[in-house]
C-alpha cells in the first residue's frame, strides 16, 4: 500500500472499559494515522468490539482518553456529535433500517443530520450505490436483498455521511461464505482509495492484502502490533502464534 | 363476523315475533313511535364516536409522552413514567370520571363540561394503559437500530421518530386498535354524568317506554356494528402496512 499517511487520526491512551466486574480494556492505547488500514484481531471476548464502539462512543470508556482528529472524546453533546460526523460504522449484524427503502436507507442521515437537499442526498445515495456494484436496488426494501447487498448497503450509508474513519465491526461475520468476497472486495476497494479504516474480522486474507497495522488483542490487551508481514510470518507472542495457528490451519 | 352478527340479529327479530315477551313496537321503524324511538336512540352515537375519538386521540400522545421518559437511562425520568402509571392505572374509570366532573372543578375553579369531563377522564384512564404498550413496542425494536441511528448522526428525535416510532408503532398497531373497543365500550360510564351518548339515551328511553329489553337490545347492537366497524379499519390498516413492507 502506497497512500500517504499523515500524523494521528485516532489516538487512544490508558484506555478501560468495564461491564460490571468484567474488564473489556485494559489500559489500552493505540495511534492510527490518517490514511491508515488497521486490522483487530483476536480471540472472542477479547475486546475487540469494545475497543472500535469506544472509537464512535458507541460505549462509554471508564478511563483514559480517546482524540479523535484532535477532538476529545467525552460525554459532552458537542464533542461526542464532531466525533459521530467524523466516524462511520459497519456492523456485523448490518442494522438497515427495515422498514425504509434502501434509497431512504442512505438519504436518512444526510438530509436529517447533515441537513442536505433531498436532491442532493438522492445523488449521493446513488453514487455511493454505484460504487458498491448495487445501484439496481435502490427502491427495494433491505428483506429483499441478500446478506451481502445488504451489507454494502450499509457500507455506502456509512459513505454518505462521508466520514474521514470507517469503522467496520466484524462485518463478514453474519454472511454466508459465498458473499464475503463480495463484501471484502468492496472493502479493499475503499481501502484503496485512502479511507482510515479499522477492521474488527477474522478474514486474513483481507488482513494481508490490505492491512497497514496489525493488532492483536486477548482478555482486552493489545498483545501485539506490527506490520502484516512480520505479524503473519513472525510473530512475537505465543498467544498470538497459537491464535494465528488455530484460525490459518484447519 | 358479519354472518354471526346477522344471525345474532335475526334469533333476536325472531324470537321476538314469536313469544310473548318481546315487544319490538318500540323501536319498529314502521310505526311513527317507533321510528321516533329508534333516531332518538341511534343519535347518541354522534357523542359515543366523538367522545371516544377526542379521548383516545389525545390518550395517544399523552400515552407516547409518559412511555418516552420511561425508556431513559436516567433513574428519575423512569420514576416519574413508573409513578403516573401506577397511580392512573390504580384508578377505576367510573371513579376517575365522578372525581373530574364533580371533584375537579372545585379545585380548578372552573366548570368543565360534561363532554370534556368525559374526555379527561377516559383519555387519562387509557394514557397509562397506552404508554404500557408504546414502552413494549418500543423495547421490542433491536438495540442495533440506535447503534446505527447514533452512527449515522441522528439526533434523539430524529431516531425515534424517523427509525424506532415508525417500527414500533406496526408492532403495536393490534394493541392500539384493542384499546380503541375497549375506548368505544368504557365511553358508556360517561352516561352517569348525563352525557348524551347511546347509552344514556337508551336509559331515558327506557324510563319513558318500559321495554328495557328492546331496548337494551338495539343498545348491545348499536355497539356491536360500532366496534365491528372499528375492528375491521383496524385490520384494513394492518394490511396496508404490511402490503407496503412486502412490496
Amino acid at each position: 500500500m502506497t497512500a500517504a499517511k499523515g500524523g494521528p487520526i485516532i489516538r487512544m491512551t490508558e484506555v478501560d472499559k468495564t461491564f460490571g466486574t468484567f474488564q473489556a480494556l485494559k489500559s489500552v492505547s493505540l495511534e492510527v494515522a490518517t490514511g491508515e488500514r488497521v486490522v483487530v484481531c483476536g480471540p472472542s471476548g477479547s475486546g475487540k468490539s469494545t475497543l472500535i464502539r469506544c472509537i464512535n462512543g458507541l460505549e462509554h470508556h471508564d478511563g483514559g482518553s480517546i482524540h479523535v482528529d484532535g477532538i476529545e472524546l467525552s460525554p459532552n453533546e458537542t464533542a461526542m456529535n464532531a466525533i459521530r460526523a467524523r466516524v462511520g460504522m459497519v456492523f456485523q449484524q448490518f442494522n438497515l433500517f427495515p422498514h425504509l427503502t434502501v434509497m431512504q436507507n442512505l438519504t436518512l442521515g444526510p438530509v436529517r443530520a447533515r441537513k442536505l437537499s433531498q436532491k442532493d442526498a438522492d445523488d449521493l445515495a446513488r453514487h455511493y450505490l454505484e460504487r458498491v456494484r448495487i445501484p439496481d436496488q435502490a427502491d427495494k426494501y433491505p428483506r429483499h436483498l441478500s446478506g451481502g447487498q445488504q451489507q454494502r448497503v450499509a457500507i455506502a450509508r456509512s459513505l454518505c455521511m462521508q466520514p474521514r474513519i470507517l469503522l467496520f465491526d466484524e462485518p463478514t461475520s453474519a454472511l454466508d461464505p459465498e458473499m464475503i468476497n463480495e463484501v471484502l472486495d468492496v472493502m479493499t476497494e475503499l481501502a484503496e482509495s485512502g479511507m482510515t479504516m479499522i477492521c474488527v474480522t477474522h478474514e486474513m486474507g483481507f488482513a494481508r492484502k490490505v492491512a497497514d497495522k496489525m493488532v492483536f488483542m486477548d482478555h482486552g490487551d493489545i498483545v501485539e502490533t506490527g506490520s502484516p508481514e512480520t505479524f503473519f510470518t513472525a510473530p512475537e507472542s505465543r498467544r498470538c502464534r497459537d491464535f494465528l495457528q488455530k484460525i490459518l490451519h484447519h | 363476523m358479519c354472518r354471526m352478527f346477522l344471525c345474532l340479529s335475526l334469533t333476536l327479530l325472531l324470537s321476538g315475533c314469536a313469544g310473548g315477551q318481546w315487544g319490538w313496537y318500540v323501536v319498529d321503524p314502521t310505526t311513527e313511535s317507533g321510528a321516533r324511538n329508534l333516531s332518538f336512540l341511534l343519535s347518541g352515537a354522534y357523542y359515543t364516536i366523538f367522545l371516544s375519538v377526542t379521548a383516545i386521540s389525545i390518550s395517544v400522545v399523552v400515552g407516547l409522552a409518559i412511555a418516552l421518559p420511561g425508556l431513559s437511562s436516567r433513574r428519575p425520568l423512569r420514576w416519574l413514567n413508573r409513578t403516573y402509571v401506577e397511580i392512573v392505572r390504580a384508578v377505576p374509570i367510573l371513579v376517575l370520571i365522578l372525581w373530574v366532573y364533580y371533584g375537579l372543578p372545585q379545585v380548578a375553579g372552573l366548570a368543565i363540561s360534561v363532554f370534556w369531563a368525559g374526555v379527561i377522564a377516559l383519555a387519562l384512564s387509557d394514557s397509562a394503559f397506552q404508554a404500557e404498550i408504546f414502552r413494549a413496542g418500543i423495547q421490542s425494536i433491536d438495540k442495533g437500530q440506535y447503534e446505527a441511528s447514533h452512527s449515522i448522526s441522528l439526533n434523539y428525535a430524529d431516531t425515534m421518530r424517523f427509525v424506532i416510532l415508525p417500527q414500533a408503532i406496526r408492532r403495536i398497531l393490534p394493541a392500539l386498535g384493542n384499546q380503541f373497543v375497549y375506548m368505544l365500550k368504557m365511553s358508556s360510564l360517561v352516561s352517569v354524568i348525563g352525557m348524551q351518548e347511546l347509552t344514556r339515551k337508551a336509559n331515558e328511553l327506557v324510563v319513558s317506554e318500559y321495554r328495557p329489553l328492546e331496548i337494551y337490545s338495539v343498545l348491545v347492537l348499536e355497539y356491536l356494528v360500532l366496534i365491528l366497524i372499528v375492528s375491521a379499519g383496524v385490520r384494513w390498516l394492518e394490511r396496508r402496512m404490511s402490503a407496503d413492507e412486502n412490496r
